[in-house]
């Protein structure tokens, strides 16, 4: 049963990168505008566009 | 609501033409481009300047997307001074300037698309985008090929005008926030996971060989509530720390005391006893409070509670350099100076009028509703928006020492108030620190003569069980709940004390000019039987002036073919002489008709004498806002006040409303008001202020509750607790009634609190709380607390038929 301070470590490392990648998006403001990705998704792109036309 | 109003402008279409811009309804003839009808130039050159541009799919993301533009007299020449831009900008380098600006008008996809193609339209631009909450647009552009004015222009001409004042709120909105809650609540989070998994072990019982890991996951708990304490949770240290040496008992105390008391607790029993420790209890608390801390900050990002001056105030005003207009910023404006301001400019400095006809319009800083003409010679006070032509005005005070300015500055107006009510959670907080504090004392005392052990052991199991988590959660998430409904009701608070304040009221205070009537639609009703000749002579007559009055009388007998007068001359203050094809025409005010047969009919009117003989009047009434007759209800059980800056001309129609003249005073200063309130809550009165303009801000800022009514909530709005959109006015007796409900909830879940904390106790003072105990209480009170205070709210609001 060794194995699980192992798999613990690895655990808890997985986790903390996942907490670091958190920080991260949060600290380079990927998190600051949450609404306005929706709507631009909704929009046509440039090429496509021509594209039908 | 979106699909309600295009439903609305299809079925428009079929008996009226529609502006192909803006879906207004086209009054005049139509301007018609490529089978497009536009309702003004101003429509139809966006229309231009767009198609130009390739930009066409504008009008195919939504219906009739951009905003009425028969206003277009912007002038932006200010924007080349280089102390406003650097005012204004965000961040310049050799090639590259980076520029934020508010857009009030972004409301659609199509604006989104729009405003993220603007590089399609100058190669300059490198950059556009769009925050669609916070209406704004950050832009990077090579300021070689186009400068600040170019692009505001721009912006200006596709009908998006950005709106430029000296208080900054775009830079201060995006300032980050300094407490780092969401980092907080991520490391809470992340380690309460944590520790609850490496807790399951030992609550479902280990085996003997087991036991090591009991020391292992013991340890590593205590790892993961490092963080939880110092990091996520130290905000309650230092706040309650704060308070005690201010010697005021808040509700962080008790909270600190069980965050310390579980920490050191879960510390000894872990490496002292080889005991499990209440580490997941720890996490899960600090966690759980940290949500309620933030469900309880929202933020409204196109709204803000503190403008003041400067936000009403223009960035620059044109000045005359030997006959020549130069703009200059509003700090370097000196007293001897001219200036020109034109139609719909506001004059930033108390001046005397030099040249033009004046007719300014004060009602945002007096409460007085017609605007007033003055004559030459005439000082007049900063903050009057001229209508009409432009004049030239010598500016005989500095913009901060003017009129306006000063009354802001005013000791009263600046006063911190501290008079407002403590909240229930504060009242109770208090209680309840000293009743936590005596149990615990007197279990540890009552075990301390058999066993300390034990006694310690009591002593701190009440400190954790009664740690007041639901308490301090009940009001963030009852008073996060209202406000969401009250958002939906286009009613906006500033914070959720304000909720509480609202529930504390008794007497209620209204400002008259814009607040219980309608900024701009007047009523004007014809009170006379006109030929379609007299009609054309009075048309003609009115259209020679600029006074309101006579616009709105041209306004309301529609274009009419305009007759030259032979004769015409405008009395100021008075009303107009003219002969027009042999009539001889007198149009004014009571006092200009000198006829016996005229009768002062009580309200503003427009009386009209042709060829000696009256023949009636216009009467202009203004507009009560819809439900004035369900908000003077309220006087039941509420004391109600008129406050008006205005003369007391409506005073029959107002007296509807009110009980008594003694509820009603007029010709009321912005210090009078303030005084009215200050006196109010002397006799120990709860005081809702509602206002609208400047010179309401002083009794807005004094009174308990200060509301500010307004149609356009992106237009200026003096600092306040909270914005009431005006098409919401008549929901706001539910609005109060729904306040009182949220107090009412907040008072039931406290006592589901207590019931839990005293199946808590019962443990505790027994020594028999485990960890597994605590563990599930803590959230289990938290859970029910949160559903409870959602769901009770949310039939409250249903039952006012707010939701």
């Amino acid at each position: 049963m060794s194995i699980l301070y192992f798999l613990i470590g690895c655990s808890v490392l997985l986790a903390l990168i996942f907490l670091g990648a958190f920080f991260w998006a949060q600290r380079s403001g990927q998190n600051d505008d949450l609404y306005t990705p929706s709507m631009r998704i909704l929009l046509d792109d440039e090429d496509e566009d021509k594209a039908k036309k | 609501m979106d699909i309600e109003y295009s439903k609305m402008a299809v079925t428009e279409t079929i008996n009226k033409t529609v502006c192909y811009h803006c879906g207004d309804e086209c009054l005049s003839p139509p301007y018609i481009i490529e089978e497009k009808a536009f309702c003004c130039l101003g429509c139809k050159s966006v229309y231009e300047v767009l198609s130009a541009s390739d930009l066409c799919n504008y009008y195919t993301y939504n219906d009739h997307p951009g905003a009425n533009r028969a206003k277009t007299d912007a002038r932006f020449d200010y924007l080349n001074e280089p102390d406003i831009v650097a005012e204004l900008i965000d961040y310049s380098d050799d090639n590259i300037t980076i520029v934020t600006f508010y857009i009030p008008q972004i409301h659609c996809s199509s604006c989104l698309w729009l405003l993220e193609q603007l590089h399609k339209m100058n190669r300059a631009i490198h950059y556009s985008r769009v925050d669609f909450l916070k209406k704004q647009l950050n832009i990077r552009v090579d300021h070689h090929q186009m400068n600040l004015q170019q692009l505001v222009e721009l912006l200006y001409h596709i009908g998006y005008e950005p709106i430029i004042s000296l208080q900054d709120i775009v830079k201060k909105q995006n300032a980050p926030s300094k407490d780092n809650l969401v980092q907080k609540i991520a490391v809470a989070g992340f380690c309460f996971g944590n520790v609850m998994l490496l807790s399951f072990p030992e609550y479902f019982g280990m085996s003997g060989y087991e036991q090591s890991f009991k020391h292992f996951f013991g340890w590593l708990n205590i790892l993961f509530a490092l963080p939880v304490v110092f990091y996520s949770g130290w905000g309650y240290f230092t706040s309650a720390w704060l308070n005690l040496r201010q010697r005021v008992l808040n509700i962080d105390f008790p909270l600190a005391l069980g965050i310390a008391v579980l920490f050191i607790r879960s510390v000894v029993d872990v490496l002292l006893n080889n005991d499990p420790g209440f580490t997941d209890t720890l996490c899960g608390l600090v966690f759980f409070l940290l949500i309620g801390k933030f469900v309880q900050k929202k933020t409204y990002y196109h709204i803000s509670f503190e403008r003041d001056y400067r936000s009403f105030f223009p960035v620059a005003v044109n000045v005359l350099y030997n006959d020549i207009e130069k703009p200059v910023s509003l700090s370097q404006l000196n007293t001897g100076q001219r200036i020109i301001v034109r139609n719909n400019e506001i004059i930033p400095a108390d001046a005397i009028l030099l040249k033009g006809q004046a007719v300014i319009d004060f009602s945002f800083v007096t409460g007085e509703a017609q605007p007033v003409n003055k004559t030459l010679g005439e000082i007049i006070y900063a903050g009057g928006r001229q209508t009409g032509e432009a004049i030239e005005l010598e500016v005989v005070k500095s913009v901060s020492q003017s009129y306006l300015t000063q009354l802001w500055n005013n000791e009263a107006f600046t006063r911190k108030n501290d008079n407002r009510g403590q909240t229930f959670n504060e009242k109770i907080s208090k209680y309840f620190t000293i009743v936590l504090l005596t149990i615990a004392f007197s279990a540890l005392l009552c075990w301390l003569p058999f066993d300390y052990k034990r006694g310690l052991a009591a002593f701190t199991a009440v400190l954790i069980v009664a740690c007041p988590c639901a308490l301090a959660l009940s009001t963030p998430f009852t008073m996060a709940a209202a406000l969401s409904i009250f958002d939906r009701n286009l009613f906006y608070l500033k914070n959720t004390k304000v909720i509480e304040q609202m529930a504390g009221v008794d007497t209620i205070v209204m400002d008259k000019t814009g607040t219980i009537t309608t900024g701009e639609s007047k009523n004007i009703e014809l009170h006379a039987n006109l030929t379609a000749l007299e009609e054309q002579l009075v048309y003609s007559a009115c259209a020679n002036s600029v006074h309101p009055l006579s616009r709105m009388v041209c306004e309301y007998l529609g274009p009419l073919h305009k007759m030259p007068a032979t004769e015409y001359s405008e009395i100021a203050g008075k009303g107009i002489v003219a002969t027009i094809n042999k009539h001889t025409l007198a149009i004014g005010n009571v006092s200009f008709m000198m006829t016996n047969a005229v009768q002062d009919i009580g309200y503003t009117a427009v009386h009209l004498i042709i060829d000696h003989q009256y023949k009636g009047y216009f009467a202009i009434k203004h507009n009560y806002r819809d439900g004035l007759e369900d908000v003077a209800k309220l006087n039941s059980s509420y004391e109600m006040f008129l406050l008006s800056g205005d003369q007391d001309r409506e005073k029959q129609q107002l007296l509807r409303f009110f009980k008594t003249d003694e509820n009603l005073y007029f010709n009321q200063s912005p210090q009078s008001k303030l005084d009215f309130i200050e006196k109010l809550q002397a006799r120990d009165h709860k005081v809702m202020m509602i206002g609208d303009g400047l010179n309401d801000s002083g009794a807005l800022k004094q009174s308990d509750t200060g509301i500010v009514i307004t149609d356009n909530v992106n237009n200026f709005s003096p600092g306040s607790d909270a914005i009431l959109d005006g098409r919401s006015f008549n929901k706001l007796p539910a609005f109060l009634r729904f306040s009182k409900d949220a107090v009412t909830v907040i008072h039931i879940s406290f006592l589901i609190s207590l019931t839990y904390n005293l199946i808590g106790l019962s443990y505790a003072v027994t020594v028999n709380l485990s960890p597994l105990v605590a563990a599930i209480l803590m959230p289990a009170s938290t859970v029910t607390i949160i559903s409870f205070t959602s769901i009770a709210t949310h039939l409250f609001a249903k039952k006012r038929k707010l939701i």
